[in-house]
């Protein structure tokens, strides 16, 4: 056994060195995109002093755990920030998954009349859009969703690319027979698709899911566009605004001293980047277990019906 | 007539599932088609709704184009776009591809995962996460690249007013971003070649080299094509998010980093000119609708398997 293992291996792999090298640059390149993440760490758990006198290192002369204390003590503006992305990316993949699949679906049966239609209806909209200030005038004039949550999960909701994505699983995964089948015994067209369909074709819809969760949990454009009440402010787009708002406290303290020490006593360097961290801590502890939905999904999507 | 509402009627529980989507698609991707009007009108805001803030407000023909291509904003944005666009489907697909080919020629495949896992990290980040990623290298006082100059005696680089640096940042910081992901595509399909023709080539006495190029890059180029299509129908479109958040929209840079979508992002929201920021919309769906048209029509010729319809 062993015998043959070798052989093929001889037969099939690369030199010794060469694989050396190979894992070499792989190795660091990986590194490289981990490490940012790493260092973002390092300096959330560096001393504010420090910091100021040294800068961001690597290693820090004085480790703090400061910047979390402070964020966790006066941190209900996080956790608004934590509750809004919650829900809104909760609601929004719930949303989105049940316009997506049953919209992919009929088009997808042979039997729908109109699916042609529909299914060109969708594709257009890939090849054109109106761009961001039309949309930007319905969001806000007709449908006046401004300062609610719904201007961040509704024009995220759905997205032609995923119908076409789920209607090529649907059209692999759920055999004609089947369907068919249901037919004969007299169930109705919604209820094969509930008990029938949707069970056959779970994988398909957990990678659309991740992928609008991924999506809404990343998203500040549309905070950007539409949310200016401070009680609707997404994490990600808080962390935009700290950035600007400390910067606009900093340009306005310049002149008077007092507020100038009073600033000092807030570890805002560390208490930013322990925020960028508390941010990004659940994708990264997430990601790994997901990761084969996200190139499932290119892969199935890459291939056409 | 008749005969159509018969057919309605058979067909309406797929018509019931078909209508949510439709609706969605209505009013996020149809009714913004005709908002574009809106780039032929001097536009003036309504308290009475969208309809009649188009209504009220006055045409001007093709003056918000003339306008728009008088300056040199129309040339300095398209430019920008177009470049970083190209600089990020040339260098993305070289990499993504040699990267693919080398993690599928790691003989230990337990490591050759964990990199992977590693490469994929930036995909899933946002780009308000990359922009405080970056501004740690580059903070003047702070960051670490201003430290590391420090220690050869140079002087800190003020890199968020210097805009000569940034078109490497950027490529540099879209490809980190974007290589573990689109290599981690190819290498699904590269895993998904046939065994048997790397086993035959290697009786022919093929070395590891040839059977790549002969067998890994042909078996690769579907899918190639498909993403790079993909990719240069999208080439008008910028992404937003990169040239917003990792520049910290710092003024003196915007010859380097104003691409078409923060150009009508700023019209909106900072400068106010709705029309002319209207037109520099529709003239990317416009060109970036040819664009794909086009690309697709010719992938078409070549292979007819691989267009997108």
């Amino acid at each position: 056994m062993a015998e043959v293992i070798r052989k093929k291996r001889d037969f099939h792999h690369i030199s010794r060195g060469w694989n050396w090298v190979l894992n070499l640059i792989a190795a660091v390149f990986a590194f490289l995109c981990v490490f940012p993440f790493l260092f973002v760490v390092i300096i959330s758990l560096t001393d504010e002093k420090t910091l100021a006198r040294d800068g961001y290192r690597l290693i820090p002369a004085k480790w703090s755990l400061e910047a979390y204390r402070f964020i966790f003590q006066t941190g209900d503006t996080l956790l608004r920030s934590y509750g809004v992305t919650l829900l809104v990316t909760v609601l929004g993949t719930l949303i989105s998954l049940i316009l997506i699949s049953l919209y992919a679906y009929a088009i997808s049966r042979k039997s729908f009349r109109y699916r042609r239609f529909f299914a060109i209806f969708a594709i257009l909209t890939m090849l054109f859009n109106g761009g961001m200030i039309p949309t930007y005038m319905v969001v806000t004039q007709l449908l006046s969703l401004k300062d609610t949550i719904w201007a961040m999960i509704l024009p995220l909701a759905m997205n032609a690319f995923y119908i076409m994505i789920l209607r090529t699983f649907y059209s692999t995964s759920v055999p004609d027979a089947i369907i068919e089948s249901g037919k004969i015994d007299g169930a109705g067209d919604f209820y094969i698709f509930l008990k029938i369909v949707l069970p056959l074709s779970l994988p398909g819809l957990a990678t659309i899911g991740l992928f609008s969760t991924l999506g809404y949990w990343n998203d500040w454009f549309n905070a950007l566009l539409y949310i200016e009440n401070p009680n609707l402010v997404p994490l990600q787009s808080m962390l935009m605004r700290i950035e600007s708002s400390i910067q606009f406290i900093q340009q306005n303290s310049a002149n008077s001293s007092l507020s100038m020490t009073a600033l000092q006593s807030i570890p805002q360097d560390t208490a930013r980047m322990a925020m960028v961290v508390l941010a990004t801590l659940p994708i990264v502890f997430a990601y790994p277990f997901f990761q084969r939905y996200f190139v499932q999904g290119l892969t199935v999507g890459a291939v056409k019906e | 007539m008749v005969q159509f509402f018969r057919n309605l009627a058979k067909n309406k529980v797929m018509l019931f599932m078909v209508l949510p989507g439709a609706i969605w698609f209505f009013f996020f991707s149809y009714l913004p088609l005709v908002g574009t009007i809106v780039a032929f009108k001097q536009y003036r805001f309504s308290r009475e709704g969208f309809w009649a803030s188009i209504a009220k407000s006055e045409w001007v023909g093709w003056d918000n184009f003339k306008f728009l291509f008088s300056t040199d904003d129309a040339y300095v944005i398209t430019r920008n776009t177009l470049l970083y666009n190209i600089a990020f489907i040339l260098l993305g697909l070289i990499l993504s591809v040699a990267m693919a080919i080398l993690l599928s020629e790691l003989v230990n495949k337990r490591l050759a995962k964990i990199y992977q896992t590693g490469m994929f990290l930036p995909y899933f980040l946002s780009w308000v996460i990359v922009g405080y990623f970056a501004f740690s290298f580059l903070s003047l006082d702070r960051g670490m690249l201003n430290q590391i100059l420090g220690w050869f005696g140079a002087d800190p680089v003020q890199w968020y007013s210097e805009s000569k640096y940034w078109p490497y940042i950027l490529v540099i910081v879209n490809l980190w971003k974007a290589i573990g992901y689109s290599s981690v595509v190819y290498l699904a399909s590269i895993l998904g070649i046939d065994k048997s023709l790397y086993e035959a080539a290697m009786i022919d006495g093929a070395s590891k080299w040839q059977q790549i190029r002969r067998i890994t890059i042909p078996m690769l180029s579907p899918i190639i094509i498909i993403m790079t299509l993909l990719a240069v129908g999208r080439i008008f479109y910028a992404d937003f998010g990169l040239f917003y958040q990792v520049p910290r929209d710092s003024g003196t840079l915007y010859s380097v980093t104003n691409v078409i979508d923060t150009y009508v992002y700023r019209g909106l929201k900072t400068t106010g000119e709705i029309g002319m920021s209207t037109a520099a919309g529709l003239y990317q769906s416009i060109v970036g609708f040819v664009l794909v048209i086009v690309s697709n029509f010719v992938v078409r010729k070549m292979d007819k398997d691989s267009a997108l319809f």
